[in-house]
């Protein structure tokens, strides 16, 4: 089976290791990441203000693409291209008049046929968590992981509609089919201070370590996400809130891909974790996952 | 014309004491259909109807699916503006509907069909079993001092524990048991039976089957009531109902109460831990049109306040804090009451909602804004009381359907027109009054109680005077 995929830039640059993992990983659950052509810039926000119609001509032109090119569905893996293509697509399904400014102007045909699906979500509903749980060569076990969602993956609700969106478990079970054990804490939707890092990098590192500390008192061994931002902040912000507080103890974020790599016994070499500012390693090899 | 109807009031001989006798006092059958009403269900406004159409002569079946009368009035401590005791208001009508020579109590019993034309309805009604034969028993209540199996009751709003057998409350009307066969250990594991073998005069039945009756009733008064909205399931942000110490308002209520299974005294669900610190949300499923209900429901910025007073009055050196909207206290005496709570009681508002709710160790952390000085706010509280948006009663709509009524978006039965005939339906015949058409206080219900009975007075007058012109 193959998915038209949507990777983005960040995954192409930063969070590389998000996307090869992901696509490592399909060719083993058995569908493959097909890239979409010429792909552009999801615009990394979505617009907020009802008249702001430019900003909705870059995702609308992607979407345009994946129908043109003869697919009805389309997979990101980033947060951020997921929320702004689901977002966008919603507009294009329901608001006609927003609808027809944009395609207009644009120059396309396209009336929201494209379905815009999160990685997690291929798993959960085409794949099935029980079958991936077959699939599982490494299982986690005694491996405790906190599921960090963050925003970008649920809200706003209506339109996104992935999961709950004050209390998601699609992580947790996610997390439970690689037989490791979700552990449930209060910050998991939670802000990580998102672009607040560019010009307050004081509330990022608060937001992270309000997240970082609530996952730790759970008893949580490591974070995932599926967020290249989320990731950057949870991961980056470690050495600043030591700075603040002595007694803060680093934890490991991992890409959820990269765990699933692990779970299919990839190998650890390329995943790419040397990238990660808190080296997981000794934390997985003394949880018996890498050798 | 102008027969005066006999009031078919106590017969010689029959007791007149505070142990309610109910049903055989009556005469529902021995005057004509039109001279008979049927209100469904027994709160504060049904009662008040029913009181109001008895004393004018009319004979009522007050019908009610609980055991007893009283509604959710019963379950509550005290009330605003005044702080009087809700029992104390609530028990001489409840025990005048039950010694009523015109008013005939029907409880346990649900309805189940309708036929007939306005002034002349057939109303079908199904008599739920009891397990206990009403007409033995005489209200001893050992069988509820000698049952042991104890369990949460949806009566105590988990606040508390009853027991198998019971009744609503020690002052229930009419003052007879029921057993909840899904808490019976007789009748879930079969064994058990000490109701049966304490019994003095044989009235426990666990063979019992439900039973149907049908009633002539000239026309029909629906006062069904409110129920709590559903938070557990719907507001996963406040806990979903997986932490212990967070509760609604309608359990608070249980809480406050000096008849209540704390005895009045404020502790916390999980360790009974007297309450230090306590948060008060406004407006939780109300006034939320995108994910829960659109609508103010009214009532919640009064008993709030009344809760964080009565709470103050009983733990002296306790903090409260209350998350608010903004404050609706329009009936009479309401605005001085909430100054009095900020000024006397030292309650801190705080404008904005919470939002999240979750455990901390043995707090409940409470997430929140304050609008005003746009803070991020934090509470680690002992104990949390959700304002629950009130919703229709269980069954509204299925009743609805029964009765030829319609049911507004949100459950609430529609009433004819909102500012000129509010008790009216689009049905002659059948009136709506109290929380069942819209949520109100107790004050409103009970006035709208009183208007329903007297359009229904007006209906029937009109309905023996075309019937006197005919002849």
């Amino acid at each position: 089976m193959k998915y038209p995929y949507f990777p983005g830039c960040t995954l192409y640059t930063k969070a590389k290791k998000l996307d090869d993992a992901g696509r490592e990983c399909s060719l083993k659950l058995g569908f493959e990441l097909d890239e979409l052509k010429d792909w552009t810039c999801c615009g990394a926000t979505f617009p907020l203000v009802n008249d702001q119609h430019i900003t909705m001509s870059g995702p609308t032109r992607i979407l345009a693409d994946t129908k043109e090119q003869g697919n009805d569905k389309l997979v990101a893996l980033c947060s951020v291209c997921y929320n702004v293509l689901k977002r966008t697509n919603h507009v294009m399904l329901n608001d006609e008049e927003r609808r027809a400014k944009v395609t207009d102007f644009i120059e396309r045909d396209y009336h929201g046929e494209v379905e815009v699906l999160h990685y997690l979500q291929v798993l959960r509903d085409e794949i099935g968590f029980d079958a991936l749980k077959e699939k599982v060569v490494k299982p986690l076990a005694g491996l405790k992981v906190a599921c960090y969602y963050g925003c970008l993956l649920l809200r706003p609700v209506k339109e996104i509609g992935l999961d709950v969106m004050e209390n998601p478990t699609i992580f947790e079970d996610f997390i439970r089919a690689l037989g490791g054990e979700p552990v449930e804490f209060p910050y998991k939707i939670e802000c990580c201070g998102a672009f607040q890092a560019v010009h307050s990098m004081d509330t990022a590192t608060r937001c992270s370590r309000d997240i970082l500390n609530s996952a730790k008192d759970s008893g949580a061994d490591l974070v995932i996400t599926t967020c290249p931002l989320c990731q950057f902040n949870l991961d980056d912000r470690q050495p600043e809130i030591q700075k603040s507080d002595p007694g803060f103890s680093s934890i490991p974020i991992l890409y959820f891909t990269q765990l699933l790599a692990l779970a299919l016994d990839l190998s650890a070499e390329e995943l790419g974790f040397e990238r990660n500012l808190i080296d997981p390693l000794p934390l997985l090899r003394e949880k018996g996952i890498v050798s | 014309m102008g027969e005066l109807i006999e009031l078919t009031g106590l017969k010689d001989g029959e007791p007149t004491s505070c142990v309610a006798v109910f049903g055989d006092h009556t005469d529902f059958e021995s005057v004509p259909v039109d001279r008979r009403v049927m209100v469904i269900g027994a709160g504060i406004t049904g009662i008040t109807s029913a009181i109001d159409l008895g004393n004018a002569g009319y004979q009522v079946m007050l019908v009610d699916r609980l055991p007893s009368v009283g509604g959710r009035m019963l379950q509550l401590s005290e009330t605003f503006p005044t702080l009087d005791c809700a029992q104390c208001t609530l028990t001489p009508r409840t025990v005048e509907s039950g010694q009523h020579p015109n008013v005939l109590l029907k409880t346990s019993c649900e309805i189940e069909d309708l036929k007939g034309e306005p002034g002349d309805f057939t109303v079908r009604v199904r008599q739920k079993i009891t397990y206990v034969d009403w007409n033995k028993c005489t209200g001893c209540g050992t069988c509820i001092q000698k049952c042991p199996s104890k369990s949460i009751a949806l009566f105590e709003r988990d606040a508390g524990r009853m027991t198998a057998i019971y009744t609503l409350s020690p002052q229930a009307v009419p003052n007879k048991p029921v057993i909840d066969a899904d808490r019976c250990r007789y009748l879930t594991k079969g064994k058990c039976g000490v109701c049966a073998k304490v019994c003095p005069v044989d009235a426990i039945n666990y063979e019992q089957q439900e039973s149907f009756f049908e009633a002539q009733v000239g026309a029909i008064i629906v006062a069904t009531g409110f129920d709590i909205y559903d938070w557990k399931n719907k507001m996963p942000e406040y806990g979903g109902g997986k932490i212990p110490d967070v509760i609604d308002g309608l359990t608070m209520e249980r809480y406050l109460s000096a008849s209540g299974p704390t005895a009045g005294a404020i502790v916390r669900p999980s360790d009974g831990k007297i309450v230090k610190e306590i948060v008060f949300i406004q407006c939780v499923g109300s006034r939320n049109p995108e994910f829960h209900k659109s609508y103010c429901s009214r009532v919640c910025c009064m008993y709030t306040a009344k809760h964080a007073r009565l709470y103050k009055h009983k733990v002296h050196d306790g903090q409260v804090y209350i998350f608010y909207i903004d404050i609706r206290s329009t009936g009479k005496g309401y605005e001085q009451f909430i100054q009095q709570s900020v000024s006397e009681e030292e309650i801190v508002y705080l404008r904005g909602r919470a939002a999240k709710l979750y455990q901390d160790g043995d707090k409940v952390m409470v997430q929140g804004a304050d609008t005003l000085t746009g803070k991020k706010i934090e509470v680690a509280a002992d104990m949390v009381v959700l304002a629950a948006a009130m919703v229709p009663n269980e069954g509204a709509r299925e009743l609805a359907a029964i009765l030829g009524l319609e049911c507004n978006k949100d459950g609430f039965f529609k009433e004819d027109n909102y500012k000129l005939s509010p008790v009216e339906t689009g049905r002659q015949g059948i009136y709506l009054a109290g929380c069942c058409q819209g949520i109100k206080d107790i004050a409103d219900s009970a006035a709208q109680g009183s208007a329903a009975a007297s359009k229904a007075l007006v209906f029937l007058s009109s309905v023996r005077r075309q019937k006197q012109e005919a002849v």
